[in-house]
């Protein structure tokens, strides 16, 4: 690294000595001064950017990691170490898993997702009347400010509300608690979260599907290719990583969903999730100890889905970077 | 070119079976159609309420026409009671100084990491690497410690602070960029006596414009639209941002559907604004984005 870098520095500093030849007298302390400065150049440019990485991303997990063996209360000065109990708590009380079982069902929901950007990216990669009013309509919700859309499908899941009318048009009858009733709830918040970010999806798959040589389609087609096999053979093929980049996604965005469901019913009625949990441990029962625990063990499943992404798919991160 | 080439192709091949072929036409489109129905009914429906009466919104059901289609009342209710002009020049005044922060730590961090050989470098990369993996959501909790230890807390720099501080997809999108601009452009203005600072401000900084558009517009965006840092680091009603200023709704119009649905439609609007102006880049910037 150091042998790497010695002649680079040497380099500029004897080109200016050659083309600025009156400076050659004092050549030499300059050169000596000039190479200080230039090694500390980088860092001049790097100074605000590390200290801001340092101080909000990895001052944070190293004091939450510290937090996370007292029972701190988050205001008062004294702070007592209690060992792995919070750990022990987050892990021998039922309760506290029931926010993973909330997690399945917007990584259910997060699957139908893709599965629907995929088809109607396939869809609108052919040749479509009005593509881009359809591409940009499907786009749109994900642009939507999240308390926004929040109220909107409150509006819409209201008891007697929009769903419920067009429901009594098609013939099914009735009013439903879509976010009082617990049933209900969670595939309602999930089917939000859905509707917000499939667009999202699409477009990524949208630019990866134009992404493919033109030529390859127009030679499956005078083959005889149906519109199937070309998706089979050509697009799923090419989209690959950008899929296997989308599952992951949806993992670990399923564990961390925060807004919708906490703007919609605020966790009530079996909805909360484990950032819900981890916030109001924190905030309103002033369990920073316990709340630190959870954020731990939240980072660290991340990182382990993470992980199993790189080992699994190792050529797509490559692509990427 | 594409399309000519394939149509009279595909003509050949589906002219053997073309009713199969055609009913595949019309459920595609169907498809499309109730997709785009999915979509905008919830927000129709809101925009109608947006324009009734109170007594209308309690008399007539949902999907009804508001009797008055310039009934902008709830509107002035919301913008006024809703404090939502206070709270778009605060969302506005973050949403500048955030995103020239971020281009400029963004930007001095790819110059530094791409044009220098410097001891420690491999370090400095993958401590910005190793970030991207810690999702700050889960991190809160202590990132509100230090927030609070700076003083931070219920101002303005809060969000400025951690919007600037954290945004580590930027900082990729300008190193990705900046590897496309030649170097010799660098050496040329050192050899006219340029020093580091100038080379950046004058020859990187301009040429990285593509770049810091598409991370203005998904910095912006985002921003706009964030609710969980000002909601948990500015709970003063003073300092509403547009998402924690319409979450406000929630208490005192409780019921009223009509003045909510008009708070909504205000926040929308913006955002349908600068879509429909800035679509390409949109499309292109989060895809940009949301690979890294």
């Amino acid at each position: 690294m150091t042998v790497a870098h010695k002649p680079r520095t040497g380099g500029p500093a004897a080109d200016r000595r050659s083309t600025l030849p009156p400076e050659s007298a004092h050549g030499r302390p300059r050169a000596g001064r000039r190479r200080t400065i230039t090694a500390l150049t980088p860092w001049l440019f790097l100074a605000a950017p590390l200290t801001l990485l340092l101080m909000f991303t990895f001052l944070p997990v190293a004091d939450m990691i510290g937090y996370s063996f007292t029972d701190w209360d988050g205001i008062s000065p004294s702070r007592s170490f209690v060992g792995g109990e919070n750990y022990t708590d987050l892990v021998t009380r039922p309760a506290r898993f029931e926010v993973f079982l909330v997690s399945g069902f917007y990584l259910v929901a997060s699957f139908l997702q893709i599965a629907i950007a995929l088809y109607f990216a396939t869809v609108l990669s052919f040749n479509t009347r009005f593509r881009n009013l359809f591409k940009g309509l499907l786009f749109f919700p994900y642009l939507i400010n999240g308390v926004a859309v929040g109220f909107v499908f409150l509006y819409f899941f209201q008891p007697d509300g929009t769903l419920d009318t067009l429901l009594r048009l098609v013939g099914a009858e009735g009013e439903h608690l879509w976010l009082g009733n617990p049933d209900l709830a969670n595939p309602s918040l999930a089917g939000v979260s859905v509707w917000r970010f499939m667009g999202l999806n699409m477009v990524l798959f949208l630019g990866a599907i134009q992404s493919i040589p033109p030529h390859l389609y127009e030679a499956a087609e005078l083959d005889g290719a149906n519109r199937w096999q070309q998706f089979r053979h050509i697009i799923a093929p090419g989209i690959k990583p950008i899929i296997s980049l989308s599952f992951i996604l949806a993992v670990s965005g399923s564990l961390a969903v925060f807004e919708i469901p906490y703007i919609m019913t605020g966790g009530a009625n079996g909805t909360e999730t484990f950032v819900i949990q981890t916030v109001k441990l924190a905030f309103q029962f002033d369990k920073v100890g316990l709340a630190s625990a959870s954020a731990v063990v939240l980072l660290l499943l991340i990182l382990l889905v993470t992980w199993v992404q790189r080992r699994l798919f190792p050529e797509e991160r490559v692509e990427l970077s | 070119m594409t399309t000519d080439m394939s149509a009279p192709a595909r003509r050949r091949v589906s002219a053997g079976r073309s009713v199969p072929a055609a009913t595949a036409v019309v459920l595609k489109y169907l498809s499309l159609l109730v997709a785009a129905a999915v979509v905008l009914v919830p927000l129709i429906v809101v925009l109608l309420t947006s324009l009734k009466t109170e007594s209308e919104v309690a008399s007539s059901g949902p999907l009804s026409l508001p009797g008055d289609w310039f009934n902008f009342a709830n509107y002035a209710t919301a913008i006024e009671q809703g404090a939502m002009l206070r709270a778009f020049g605060n969302t506005t005044l973050i949403l500048v100084i955030s995103t020239a922060g971020t281009v400029l730590i963004g930007s001095m961090t790819a110059y530094a990491i791409d044009r220098f050989q410097f001891r420690l470098k491999k370090l400095v990369m993958s401590l910005f690497l190793l970030a991207t993996l810690v999702p700050s959501v889960t991190t809160q909790v202590a990132t509100f410690q230090v927030i609070d230890d700076l003083g931070a807390f219920n101002s303005r720099w809060a969000p400025i602070l951690l919007y600037t501080g954290t945004d580590i997809v930027s900082i990729y999108i300008f190193l990705q960029f900046i590897r496309s601009i030649p170097v010799s452009l660098d050496e040329a203005a050192r050899i006219d006596g340029a020093n580091s600072w100038t080379i950046y401000r004058k020859i990187i900084l301009p040429m990285l414009r593509p770049a810091i558009a598409t991370v203005v517009i998904v910095k912006g965006i985002a921003i706009y639209n964030d609710f969980y840092v000002p909601f948990l680091y500015m709970p003063d009603p003073e300092l509403g941002t547009i998402s924690t200023a319409l979450f406000r709704f929630k208490g005192p119009f409780g019921a009223h559907w009509e003045t909510i649905s008009a708070g909504t439609i205000v926040v929308i609007v913006p955002t349908l604004i600068v879509f429909l102006a800035l679509q390409r880049f949109i499309y292109s910037g989060f895809a940009a984005g949301s690979t890294k």
